[in-house]
């Protein structure tokens, strides 16, 4: 177990910069997320923790230790591939047991080390099978164990439940996290799926084009995005132009289109430094239709519904107030709104969440 | 009525192809001295002959002497070259993957000649080293291709995965990397083997004097008289290069099952 820290890394292919200088600080035994759309550099980053790229500029540190040139096999590091990676030659026991065979472990204590560790991820059972002769569910569970049972400083994992499918994707999610909490490994955790990323972490570190965007809690992240990217990034959010109108004691005061002036928490507009143009974030979750007026310190404003997408337990609908369309997503309660329907916006000033301009 | 035709055309293309090798097959074990039909009566007496002819069982162990070095030195050539091709990046690999496999295209004779007249130009006399040069450079090909073409399909992944469990590059490949391809090794060491040891074009120019191998002693008898002792050393020759490479190929299943690849 270790704290990992890039220091101003940089990483360029040729002419093409796949990673601007980026700086990240992942305490021990934490849970960290690398979350961005595809393309904007999570497993280039990876990879480089991992020794398997050498970044252009800057140090990586392993428990406070420069590792730029250990090679990869001597960094202690576990890593778990979207594909799994299992040695296809190897029986499951084989595999699992493979990184012990470099290190001081007793060969009598091997076979114990791998049981516990296919145990660790419930699949006590399947020693003698080969890989091929597993689901792809299973297949990942033995790539875990064996990235695991070596007991390494750091584990990475690159979309390791992309390949799987849906129901499953999120049994593993669960089972990962509870495996992660209860060894206390420092995790890097690679995904593009927002949720996946949301559920896990103690930290997301939300990435575009090779630059971090945000790093936070899931709720930090979520609730105060730090840029527009990250507001549309992580769920759907309405962004408009707005303008700060002053900043007191009970918050920010936003003159928003459409919503008129609203008083926003402060802790909401972390980055609005003054009076000026900013802009609104308001989530589509936080966007509530209703056939009735407000209650008492509700926003509420006149709109008709013009699409209407059905999820099954929730609706997303656009609907157009004034000029503009705004996205809103609903749980079902009842009947969900027809198209063309007359109905009105509810929107808490408390839910929202401002930009500078 | 099309297919029949189709069907029919086949049949005879191949009759045409096995025949004269079933023919020669069959004299083998006829007891007459001359080889024709009607056979006389079924006997094993030339395949003892050529068990007794010094010449022949001399070029016998000289073809297998030359066909297992071959084997070997292209393979562990094959192999280093596939694995720099494949895994590495090397300046102006596509014009060295050309060169290596140039060999096979060019006709042999071409070959043999060239390297002969490269071989006087440096002034170097003909020996058993040279021959088994010729037979490495024209044998290394047919390793490349079977070794590279298996070495793609091997995910880096799973090297990456062996390394960042502590294995170092070099028990990364002996560990990994070997097993997995080694199939298409065995395919290519066969290979190698077969076509050193059936070779004659190439061999007939670069062997030194007074050495022969199976293929250049048959040649060399047939320029006498027709023995039916040829036909028992072409049977001999038939069984073992179509034979070695068939029993390659049944190890390899084996070895490919087992590691479930
Ligand atoms: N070896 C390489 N040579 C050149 N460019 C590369 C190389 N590896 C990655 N890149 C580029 O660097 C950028 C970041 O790639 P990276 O694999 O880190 O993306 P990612 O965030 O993991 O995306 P995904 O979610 O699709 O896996 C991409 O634009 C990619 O094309
Ligand atoms: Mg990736």
């Amino acid at each position: 177990m270790s704290s990992v820290t890039l220091n101003n890394i940089v990483k360029r292919f040729g002419n093409f910069t796949a990673v601007h200088q980026s700086s990240l600080e992942i305490p021990e035994g934490a849970f960290v997320t690398l979350l961005g759309p595809s393309g904007c550099g999570k497993t280039t980053n990876l990879r480089m923790i991992a020794g398997l790229l050498d970044p252009s500029e800057g140090e990586i540190l392993i428990g406070g230790k420069r590792v730029n040139d250990v090679p990869i096999h001597k960094r202690n590091l576990g890593l778990v591939f979207q594909n799994y990676a299992l040695f296809p030659h190897k029986t499951v026991a084989e595999n699992v047991a493979f990184g012990l065979k470099y290190r001081d472990v007793p060969a009598d204590q091997i076979p114990k080390r791998v049981q516990e560790a296919l145990e660790l991820v419930q699949l006590p059972n399947v020693g003698e099978r080969y890989p091929k002769e597993l689901s792809g569910g299973q297949q990942q569970r033995i790539a875990l164990a064996r990235a695991i049972v070596i007991e390494p400083d750091v584990l990475l994992l690159d979309e390791p439940l992309s390949a799987l499918d849906a129901n499953l994707r999120e049994d593993m999610r669960v089972e990962l996290k509870r495996i992660q909490e209860r060894i206390g490994v420092t995790t890097v955790f690679v995904t593009h799926d927002q949720s996946e990323a949301l559920a896990m972490s103690d930290q997301i570190v939300v990435m575009s084009e090779g630059r971090v965007e945000q790093v936070g809690a899931p709720e930090e992240v979520y609730n105060t995005p730090a840029s527009e990217f990250v507001a549309n990034f992580l769920g759907a959010s309405n962004i408009m132009e707005a303008k700060c109108a002053g900043m007191g004691g009970e918050g920010v005061t936003i003159e928003a289109p459409i919503f008129g002036t609203m008083t926003i928490p402060s802790e909401k507009a972390p980055r609005v430094t003054g009076a000026g143009p900013a802009k609104i974030v308001i989530r589509a979750e936080k966007l509530q239709l209703s056939a009735n007026p407000a209650p008492e310190g509700v926003v509420s404003v006149p709109a008709t519904v013009e699409t209407v997408d059905y999820q099954g337990q929730a609706v997303r609908y656009f609907v157009r107030a004034g000029d503009t369309q705004l996205q809103a997503i609903n749980m079902i309660d009842g009947h969900p709104f027809a198209e063309g329907a007359e109905v009105h916006l509810h929107l808490r000033p408390i839910d929202c969440a401002a930009l500078p301009g | 009525m099309g297919w029949n035709l189709v069907r029919i055309w086949t049949i005879l293309v191949y009759t045409f192809m096995f025949l004269p090798v079933a023919v020669v097959v069959l004299l083998s074990f006829n007891a007459s001295q001359f080889g024709s039909f009607p056979m006389t009566g079924l006997s094993f007496r030339w395949f003892v002959e050529l068990a007794q002819n010094e010449a022949i069982l001399r070029a016998f162990r000289t073809s297998i002497v030359l066909g297992l070095l071959t084997a070997a030195i292209s393979t562990t050539l094959g192999v280093l070259a596939s694995l720099a091709l494949v895994r590495y990046r090397v300046p102006g690999s596509n014009v060295i993957s050309t060169l290596l496999i140039a060999p096979i295209l060019v006709p042999e004779v071409v070959l043999a000649v060239a390297l002969l007249l490269f071989l006087n130009f440096l002034q170097i006399n003909k020996s058993f080293t040279l021959l088994l040069l010729g037979h490495v450079i024209f044998t290394l090909p047919f390793v490349i291709l079977v070794v590279q073409a298996r070495l793609v399909s091997i995910k880096r992944d799973v090297e990456e995965a062996a390394m960042s469990l502590g294995a170092s590059p070099r028990q990364t490949f002996f560990q990994i990397t070997l097993p997995l391809m080694l199939p298409a090794v065995l395919a290519g060491a066969l290979f190698a083997f077969t076509i050193s040891f059936d070779d004659i074009t190439g061999t007939l120019f670069w062997k030194p004097g007074g050495v022969e191998t199976v293929p250049t002693q048959i040649f060399a008898m047939l320029r006498n008289s027709i023995s039916p002792e040829i036909n028992a050393l072409g049977t001999v020759m038939i069984i073992m290069t179509v034979g070695l490479p068939l029993l390659g190929l049944a190890i390899a299943r084996q070895v490919a099952k087992k590691s479930g690849t």
